[in-house]
């Protein structure tokens, strides 16, 4: 959500975990943003298709957190 | 107002390296859409694109001048010199002092401009390689083409991103229309692989990871190619008079800006743009037979264009047939008009429609007649060439056949 209102320049407190993207405003351009920016913060890459079909804050942190997840146990242990 | 005609064309693509051989890729539905070799292809998420195989400069320039031409610079040269050729054009100091040369390009030698930059971010160098300025402008090859020709005539440049060679080439048919230019070289030229360039369009996330396949339910976006082309305008009555033959008229040039967002395409512009053409040509939207569409196969360029295309035609849709050559030489950007310019007056000239390759399945939102990877013969009066860029700007040109 951090990511979300530092790159579309609204405050943190208006955007909840069921807001829709259409609802924030964000059209295909900001899209892009923010996948550029969750890609930089959390260090993984998002696929093309997979990010086409998210629509919400939901959404986007479940994706997010399972790319996450995913990267955590296939990197190499300590 | 003079009758404008196109009396030589000259072209440099994936699927041909000359005229002939871009008319004859384009009939067998040839597409040059294939794994990128020029930029090493594990640092970017796409695969593939249309690119110039094979080009070895020493072959088509000295070395002296190779040092001052980016490959985009090229490429404008070599189309020329097939342009001025195929129209056999008998220079005098008149001619060479009065006649225009109005390139389009994107992007111009960034190239170059990457890897002059690239010693002072990466390698610790205080000082940058210092033809980086000349190699890289936009107006490089309108002026090695002035250069090549001693033509000293208006000469300029047009970056309107995909639409850049379309605006070139109407800015010329109505100079010489006019009278303010005797003859034009006009179109395009564009060398975007490198690096830094393809990594900016990933991150557009328009890129197919597939091929490109216009108007189809499977598109999955463009595939970036290079290349380009250029057209020698002359009014009828010169070419006549010197015993040229022209390939085809150029009736009308029509232009909108969509004033909506910098990405995201509107029916509306491109549907202006189309109208205005027409109504620059005096045809009837029932004269046109064919469209040499944008269709660049992004999800969004494709339903927008299917859309505008109805708005404007009504009910003769179904008597228009439309193609996207993209298909087959990938998305040239400020060279894919000059390109697709080509591609119209041969169709006029030889009857014979290209068609829209790797064709799967029709999509509802995109319900037009786009000649599905086969070429067709069909003898048409008139056509339209269609180009619509990033930032809203469109630019569309319209043909006719000559008996």
């Amino acid at each position: 959500m951090k990511v979300i209102a530092t790159s579309k320049r609204i405050p943190i407190e208006s955007i909840g975990p069921e807001s829709s993207f259409e609802s924030l405003g964000i059209d295909s351009l900001d899209r892009l943003n923010i996948l550029f920016d969750l890609e930089s913060e959390f260090e993984i890459e998002i696929d093309d298709e997979q990010a086409k079909q998210v629509q919400n804050i939901h959404e986007m942190i479940e994706g997010v957190t399972h790319l996450v997840e995913a990267k955590t146990s296939s990197s190499p242990p300590e | 107002m003079h009758r404008v005609v196109v009396t030589g064309t000259g072209v440099i693509s994936a699927i041909g390296g000359n005229t002939a051989g871009f008319w004859r890729a384009l009939l067998a539905g040839t597409s040059a859409i294939r794994e990128i070799l020029s930029v090493d292809a594990s640092q970017i998420r796409f695969r593939n694109g249309a690119e110039v195989r094979n080009y070895v400069p020493e072959e088509h320039f000295e070395a002296k001048d190779i040092a001052f031409m980016d490959r985009f610079a090229q490429f404008a040269v070599l189309a020329a010199r097939e342009a001025v050729s195929d129209a056999d054009i008998e220079w005098t100091p008149d001619l060479r002092e009065t006649t225009a040369v109005i390139t389009g390009s994107c992007l111009g030698g960034r190239a170059a401009e990457e890897s002059g930059y690239w010693e002072l971010f990466h390698n610790g160098k205080t000082r940058v390689q210092p033809l980086t300025i000349p190699l890289s402008m936009s107006n490089a090859g309108a002026s090695h083409i002035c250069m090549q020709f001693h033509i000293e005539g208006p000469a300029y440049t047009i970056s309107t991103a995909c639409a850049s060679s379309s605006h070139a080439i109407g800015q010329a048919f109505w100079m010489v229309r006019s009278g303010a230019a005797p003859m034009a070289i006009a179109g395009g030229s564009e060398a975007p692989f490198f690096l830094g360039g393809l990594k900016a369009w990933e991150a557009m996330r328009v890129i197919s990871k597939d091929t490109c396949r216009p108007f189809s339910a499977e598109r999955s976006g463009m595939v970036l190619g290079e290349g380009a082309a250029m057209l020698v305008l002359e009014t009828l009555d010169a070419a006549l008079a010197r015993g040229a033959r022209p390939i085809a008229e150029i009736v009308g040039f029509g232009m909108s800006a969509d004033a909506s967002h910098i990405t995201q395409p509107l029916a509306a512009g491109p549907a202006r743009a189309m109208r205005l053409a027409l109504r620059d040509s005096g045809l009837a939207p029932e004269q046109i037979g064919y469209i040499n569409a944008h269709g660049t196969a992004t999800e969004a360029n494709d339903r927008i264009e299917t859309a505008a295309i109805r708005s404007t035609f009504g009910s003769h849709v179904g008597k228009l047939a439309v193609s996207s050559t993209k298909s087959m030489h990938g998305h040239a950007l400020g060279a894919a008009g000059a390109l697709e310019a080509v591609a119209s007056v041969l169709s006029l000239r030889h009857g014979m429609l290209p068609p829209t390759v790797n064709f799967l399945t029709p999509d509802p939102a995109c319900d037009l007649d786009v000649i599905p990877n086969h070429a067709r013969a069909a003898a048409i009066e008139a056509c339209l060439s269609n180009s619509f860029a990033f930032g809203g700007l469109n630019a569309v040109l319209a043909f006719k056949a000559l008996p």
